[in-house]
């Protein structure tokens, strides 16, 4: 198979995700007043309940919705990695999915590229964001924006990945629901978004261990040292292996052989 | 020796306990239209899927152009054009980017993409409408749009899930004239499922479904003449109601 093939694929599939993403303004909006929601009146009204102490990144005292702005990113993307595998679900209900996968291109590459389709859509969401967060006074280092690419298109890639893993095991969009509660609720609350870890230390040792290996959190943990021109070592690597392992279910989910398709004779 | 476009051999699938596929066997060939005729829950649906490599058979084999389904799926799925039984268009995008979208996923570049667009579109009398999005389309344009990119990457073998349910007498008239003209003409083979009995051709060849089980195949007179039916209603009825008391 031709590389060309490949690279004509990859440019179809991302360029459909786009043109889709900019047809449904609605779609855009609604992640946006998401995070800005938290932005402005939860962080705004805890910003006096909630001291947080001087602690890296951050090399001074900062305002709540300071450190809650990466951690809002986060939350963009977390939402769209489930609602990138919502369409999934979707698409295979209503049979776009099967003219995907009927496509003469090995299905981990499918999956792969619908994943950079989805990162690239929410890598989108997170600057438009970040705009709306410099204008209210939640500036970072201009540097910042640049080094927060990469962690965002990592965060996205995992964040994704899981979104597709848990597409393969959904049969119907109902049951999606239910998912989206069990896990986006938990994978949030019980991260550094919202509160630092040695906050959360401070309530519960079993809930400090569980944000801590919290691959969110991680992620979190990742975009927020990169928005202050800093490498999180262990961040990255925790959200890389979090990616490797989502990625690597997910096509095991879907394949034709092995998969949950299979057993839930998908399509029919 | 000419290779089948489509080789099905002692293909059986269940889901859990449920049989929904027993030893089916089936060829068509380069330039036959073979409808495959079976009521709801015949099968039919499934084994498009596995056709389609939607998931694989633990038994039988599937060859599409003389490649098998499992081993050299790439090859095989580059052969193969589908119109599955739900619209799998996207409604807010326009028909020339929806078809744009599917030749990028067969790596035909841009160029040669418009060219085959604009080629198959005017074949269904569908260019002059291009630019709207298909949400704006009746059913029955859908139906002509997704032929139509069925057909850009020139497969050999076509399938077609029921394309007709739904659609009026004219537009009917319209994709059955056209799939037929395609067997005949560029020698593609077609298997088209349907429950539609008007819609078979006195040169089709026949291939009954019912309960995942082979109950007839053959030219549709061969057919008719052996299982002593006047009509391909006759027969349908016959061999998936049996006779009646």
């Amino acid at each position: 198979m031709r590389i060309i093939h490949y690279w004509r694929a990859l440019s179809g599939i991302v360029g459909r995700e786009l043109l889709r993403f900019l047809h449904q303004r609605e779609r855009f909006i609604s992640a946006l007043v998401r995070p800005l929601v938290w932005l402005f009146v939860f962080a705004a009204g805890f910003r006096a309940a909630l001291g947080v102490a001087i602690s890296p990144p951050y090399e001074t005292y900062i305002l709540y919705e300071v450190y809650i702005t990466p951690g809002l990113i986060g939350m963009i993307q977390l939402f769209n990695g489930m609602q990138s595998s919502l369409s999934m679900v979707y698409d295979r209900e209503m049979g776009s999915m099967r003219m995907l996968l009927v496509c003469p291109l090995p299905r981990w590459f499918l999956l792969c590229s619908k994943l950079i389709a989805g990162t690239a859509v929410s890598v989108l969401q997170a600057y438009a964001f970040l705009g709306i967060a410099w204008l209210y006074d939640i500036q970072a280092p201009l540097m910042g924006y640049v080094w927060i690419l990469p962690a965002l298109l990592l965060s996205g890639m995992m964040l994704g990945a899981l979104g597709l893993l848990l597409s393969s095991f959904i049969k119907q969009l109902e049951n999606f629901a239910g998912v989206m509660n069990f896990v986006i609720f938990p994978l949030f609350f019980m991260s550094t978004a919202l509160y630092p870890l040695w906050k959360i230390k401070e309530s519960s040792e079993w809930l400090y261990l569980l944000a801590r290996y919290n691959p969110f959190s991680q992620a979190v943990e990742l975009i927020r040292f990169a928005l202050y021109e800093q490498f999180n070592q262990e961040a990255m690597l925790f959200t890389g292996g979090a990616f490797v392992l989502f990625i690597g279910a997910a096509i095991l989910g879907y394949n034709p052989s092995k998969g949950m398709m299979v057993r839930k004779g998908g399509g029919e | 020796m000419t290779i089948n476009a489509l080789l099905v051999e002692n293909l059986s699938f269940a889901y859990g306990p449920k049989k929904a596929l027993d030893k089916v066997g089936l060829t068509v060939s380069p330039g036959e239209c073979a409808i495959l005729l079976g009521p709801n829950g015949a099968g039919k649906s499934t084994l498009f899927s596995l056709i389609t490599r939607l998931y694989d058979a633990r038994e039988g084999r599937i060859e599409l152009c003389g490649y098998d389904i499992k081993r050299q799926s790439l090859q095989a799925l580059a052969r193969l054009g589908v119109v599955f039984q739900q619209t799998t268009l996207d409604p807010d995008l326009s028909v020339t980017q929806n078809l744009r979208y599917h030749a990028a996923l067969h790596g035909i570049g841009r160029k040669a993409a418009d060219r085959r667009i604009q080629e198959e579109l005017e074949r269904l009398a569908m260019f002059e409408r291009r630019g709207e999005k298909v949400r704006q389309l009746n059913g029955g344009h859908k139906r002509r749009v997704e032929i139509a990119r069925a057909l850009l990457h020139k497969p050999s073998l076509l399938l077609l899930d029921e394309p007709t349910v739904g659609l009026d007498m004219p537009s009917r008239q319209v994709i059955v004239d056209h799939v037929h003209a395609l067997a005949k003409e560029q020698h593609m083979a077609v298997l088209w499922a349907t429950h539609l009995i008007d819609e078979i051709a006195a040169d089709d060849s026949l291939i009954v479904l019912h309960k995942g089980a082979i109950k007839a195949q053959g030219r549709l007179n061969n057919v008719l003449q052996a299982h002593g039916a006047a009509s391909a209603g006759e027969l349908f009825a016959h061999l998936t109601q049996g006779p009646k008391a």
